[in-house]
Order: structure tokens, then C-alpha cells, then sequence
């Protein structure tokens, strides 16, 4: 199948294999060995690795900087771009300077509210918001324009993506929220965490009865939990967020020693209940600190070894 | 209307600390009805002050006086014949009230009594809440009458996010969440369908962002 960009991403997704993709915080200082090595560590096992944007407010290295030194590396990067810290203008230039690295993919989201991360009393910009960020990038590849109407002297080859929660409120809406996101041009979704598989479904059905997952290849998110602890936190202070009891009970089951490995067994047994659900174009695994656990979660769902995407 | 909350009485002393003569200014529009710079917050403001002037052995005079509009020359102009006894005003008038009062008297100190917070509405007796940013370009007509740029916390045109939970927004379970009550009214209207609309990126240039704003009515000048 044709391709609009030169992402690897795109082309494996339109080739029809299932998608692995990941994801890396950047680090809290300059220092950026350790960006450098979680990539390397998962590099085989995954078709593109998205760089978060400042996630949950706290301030980090920029993702940009982390997208172009794995770009370096001959990895593929997925660029997280959030509009709570930039207006219009530094949102574009900023999507030129990324693509003048060859980063060829942008994940195109809102962001965490400033008051969960480490400056609560900054200001917040959202000029645009995600929808609008999604146009904008589209606006710019296929118009070859500035959203001010000047020409652009290189268009930015970019694959698009956002975000979408099934699973936050109103349900109702969550359906028609992807059917917007696609009007706006979007072409791939990465899911908020699934361990609702249920609700999950249920939310696949209207996407499929609208045709929707025809028009965006749709990635479902899964983070392994690492503890009961951790399914707790999740399941009551992350917003927009399903931990349903039963993921809780099956973790307090097994002995404290042997949470995390029931965790990764979850992980790769809701991969595989979701690879026969229609409209899953593939899988975003978001070990969070946690990524040298990527290849052990791929190899064991089934999808390994990665198509080479060229 | 322009809700305003009282200031740290801590914070209003240290203002007037080298001050003798001191007029406490309140202003009978907003300020009075969200309880905050009316006549009786003067008075409370007042008597506090001359409190602590006499717990600190200091001989200190303080005058009260609550105008009709801190926002209108008019009304500023009643005190042009006594504003000369006073070597510091407190307004308890919004910020608008406090700039406009020092314009009309130059030479004088004039202090915030009160924190200038939003435009809003009251809820019940003592609880207000924001409505409005004034945006310059109200779009109220595509949302259901409810205000994203105001009520959402990231100010999304094409909300909700993925924080919405129960009907409240992810910064706090006390706030509501700006699109479900726009989905809600959307459905009441039995408009929902509107919903998948795309919102064009915003026009800012009547917000903030374009700079102190000017509304010039040539059919109403003189
Ligand atoms: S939860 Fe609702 S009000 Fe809060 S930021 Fe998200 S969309 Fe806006």
C-alpha cells in the first residue's frame, strides 16, 4: 500500500502487520546515557519509540533533543508534542526543526494539567489544543503551508497521530471523539492503558460500526503493572484511568515477590485477547521505567521478530 | 459580575505601615455583592486596622467611605475635595477601581484591598464561581452556553480530555468538568450531533494576547 511519508511506522502499518511501538521518558538533566540505552535495549523488538513531552507536568529534557539522538542511532522516534507549553509558533517551528531530522512521526496530545507536575504556579499556554494540533501538522505536510498561509520551503513528512482514552468520561462521546480526531486528519491512534478489556471492546464495536478503525490504524495501550501498589495508584489517583478490582485481586493473589512477573503474564494475555479484536492495528507498550521488559512482553505475545519496514 | 476575595489583612498593614492619615474606599457594584469591598467589609477593614494601630501604639486616622463606582470619574470626582487629608487610600474596589482611582488622583498612594479574582457568578452565600474570560469573541453559541476557554482547565475548543472522570475534571474533584457539561447541554438541546463539529483554531488577538483592549462605540460617543 502507498505511503504519504517516509515513516517506518506508517509503511509497516499499511503493509497490514500488527505494530509494536513503545514508549521512553527523556531524563531529568542533560544527561542523556539513559534515553540512549533504553533505546538500544528495545530497538529489535519495536517499530517505532515514542519520546514523552514533559509527561504528568514534570519538567524534563526536551523530547525533541531525545527523538533526534535516536534518530541518530538509526532508531525510529514518534515525537510527543504537547500544546500546554507552546503557542502556534513555537508548535510549528518546532515541527520543522523535527522534521528537518527526518523525524517522521508526531504524537499530537494536550498534556497533563501543570498542577500534577514539578511548576504548579507556571502558566499554561494551550493557544491550540490537540484536535487543532492535529490539523495543523496535516495543514503543513499536505498544503505545504504555515497556518499563517505562507509556503512552506520544505514540507514537514510527518505521520499523525493522537491519543484517545475509552475509557474516560463521558463514554457516550468517546466514540465520536475519535470520529473528530479523524476529521481532523489524524491517521494513528495510541490508547490510553487498557485493563479493561471489556469496556475496551466495547468501545471497538462503535469504532468499527462508524468504519472508524478503516480510516486510523488504532494501537491499543498496555502498561504492565509492577505491584498491587501500583495497580492501586493507577486505579485511584490517575485520572482517566479503569483498573477494574478483579486486575487488583488477581496481583494480591500471588506473593509479594511474584507481582511484578503476574503483571508481564496480564500484559501478554490481554495483547493476545486483543490481537483477535477487529480494528487493532497494533500495539503500544508502555513499560514505564520499566523497558527492559519490552522484548520479554513481545517475544511472549507473538510478535516477534518485527518486520523490517522497508 | 467581577467576583474579588479579601486580601491577607498581614499583607494591606505592611502596605500602610508609614501611612497616618488613611481613607478605606469601598465600592457599592461587584465588591459589595460577593461581600468582598462593599460598605461592611469597610467598616470590618477599618476597625481591624485601628486595632492594630492601637495595639502597635501608633496614632493613626482612618476615614471610611464607599462609593457608587470606583469605575466611573463621576463618582471618583466626591472625594476630590477631601482626598488632600489622606496620605494613602485602601481600595476594596476591583483592580479596575484601585488603577482608576489612582488616575484621578496622581500624587496619591492608593492600595488593592481585595485580590481581583474572575468574572463569575454566585452559587450560594459565599461560594462564586468563574463563567467568563472575556475572550473578546464569545463562542457560547457553538458550545452549548457553557465556556471551554473559562470553565476547562486547559481551555480545549475541542474537549473533553482524557481526564474527564464521573462528570469532573482531572485537577480536582471539585471542579466540574467544562465538557461534560457541554456534552449534558448538547443533549438536552438535543444538539449532539454538533458535537463532532471541528472548533477552528481561535482568533486570540481580542484576548490578552492582543494587547490592553479598547471597545470605541461611535454610535454611543458624544
Ligand atoms: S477534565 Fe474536562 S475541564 Fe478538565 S481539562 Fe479535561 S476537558 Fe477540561
Amino acid at each position: 500500500m502507498t505511503t504519504k511519508t517516509p515513516s517506518k511506522l506508517e509503511k509497516i502499518l499499511r503493509d497490514g502487520h500488527l505494530a509494536v511501538t513503545s514508549e521512553c521518558g527523556p531524563p531529568r538533566g542533560s544527561n542523556i546515557d539513559h534515553i540512549v540505552k533504553k533505546g538500544e535495549l528495545i530497538k529489535d523488538h519495536v517499530d517505532a519509540i515514542n519520546i514523552t513531552d514533559n509527561q504528568t507536568s514534570m519538567t524534563r529534557l526536551c523530547s525533541l533533543a531525545a527523538c533526534i539522538r535516536l534518530k541518530l542511532m538509526g532508531l525510529e522516534p514518534v515525537l510527543q508534542m504537547v500544546t500546554r507549553d507552546r503557542n502556534r509558533i513555537a508548535l510549528q517551528s518546532d515541527i520543522l526543526g523535527a522534521a528537518s531530522f527526518d523525524i517522521n512521526n508526531i504524537l499530537c496530545l494536550s498534556g497533563d494539567h501543570q498542577s500534577f507536575g514539578d511548576c504548579s504556579q507556571g502558566q499554561n499556554v494551550h493557544d491550540i489544543d490537540s484536535i487543532q494540533l492535529i490539523q495543523a501538522v496535516r495543514h503543513m505536510r499536505d498544503e505545504g503551508k504555515f497556518l499563517g498561509g505562507d509556503e512552506l520551503e520544505g514540507k514537514p513528512e510527518m505521520f499523525v497521530g493522537a491519543a484517545a482514552n475509552p475509557f474516560a468520561d463521558p463514554f457516550e462521546i468517546r466514540v465520536p471523539r475519535l470520529a473528530k480526531k479523524i476529521a481532523a486528519g489524524v491517521e494513528f491512534i495510541q490508547t490510553q492503558c487498557i485493563y479493561n478489556l471489556d469496556k475496551f471492546e466495547e468501545w471497538m464495536k462503535g469504532v468499527r460500526e462508524r468504519g472508524l478503525h478503516e480510516k486510523c490504524f488504532i494501537l491499543a495501550g498496555l502498561t504492565p503493572m509492577k505491584s498491587v501498589g501500583m495497580a492501586k495508584y493507577m486505579q485511584k489517583r490517575v485520572p482517566g484511568m479503569d483498573v477494574p478490582e478483579e486486575v487488583i485481586k488477581r496481583l494480591q493473589g500471588v506473593e509479594k515477590g511474584k507481582q511484578a512477573d503476574e503483571g508481564i503474564k496480564m500484559c501478554i494475555e490481554s495483547i493476545q485477547r486483543l490481537k483477535e479484536c477487529e480494528g487493532v492495528a497494533g500495539f503500544h507498550v508502555m513499560a514505564i521505567e520499566w523497558e527492559e521488559k519490552v522484548p520479554e512482553i513481545v517475544e511472549a505475545a507473538g510478535l516477534y521478530p518485527r518486520p523490517n519496514g522497508n | 459580575m467581577i467576583v474579588a476575595d479579601k486580601k491577607p489583612i498581614e499583607e494591606i498593614i505592611e502596605c500602610l505601615k508609614d501611612h497616618k492619615n488613611i481613607l478605606v474606599l469601598g465600592c457599592n457594584e461587584c465588591v459589595t455583592v460577593c461581600e468582598a469591598g462593599g460598605k461592611k467589609e469597610v467598616g470590618v477593614l477599618a476597625s481591624a486596622l485601628r486595632m492594630n494601630a492601637r495595639k502597635e501604639g501608633k496614632e493613626v486616622k482612618i476615614d471610611e467611605l464607599t462609593l457608587e463606582r470606583q469605575c466611573d470619574r463621576e463618582y471618583l470626582d466626591e472625594i476630590r475635595d477631601s482626598i488632600d487629608q489622606y496620605d494613602a487610600v485602601v481600595s476594596l474596589a476591583c483592580g479596575v477601581g484601585v488603577q482608576f482611582t489612582a488616575e484621578q488622583y496622581h500624587d496619591k498612594p492608593i492600595y488593592p484591598g481585595v485580590n481581583t479574582t474572575f468574572l463569575g457568578a454566585t452559587e450560594e452565600r459565599g461560594v462564586w464561581t468563574e463563567r467568563c474570560q472575556a475572550c473578546g469573541q464569545c463562542i457560547l453559541a457553538t458550545t452549548g452556553g457553557i465556556c471551554p476557554v473559562a470553565r476547562c482547565a486547559k481551555r480545549l475548543f475541542n474537549g473533553p480530555c482524557g481526564g474527564s472522570t464521573t462528570g469532573k475534571c482531572e485537577i480536582n474533584a471539585e471542579v466540574d468538568c467544562a465538557w461534560q457539561l457541554i456534552v449534558d447541554r448538547l443533549k438536552a438541546l438535543e444538539r449532539l450531533d454538533d458535537y463532532e463539529k471541528l472548533c477552528p483554531l481561535k482568533d486570540w488577538s481580542t484576548d490578552r494576547a492582543g494587547g490592553p483592549r479598547k471597545v470605541v462605540r461611535e454610535d454611543v460617543k458624544q
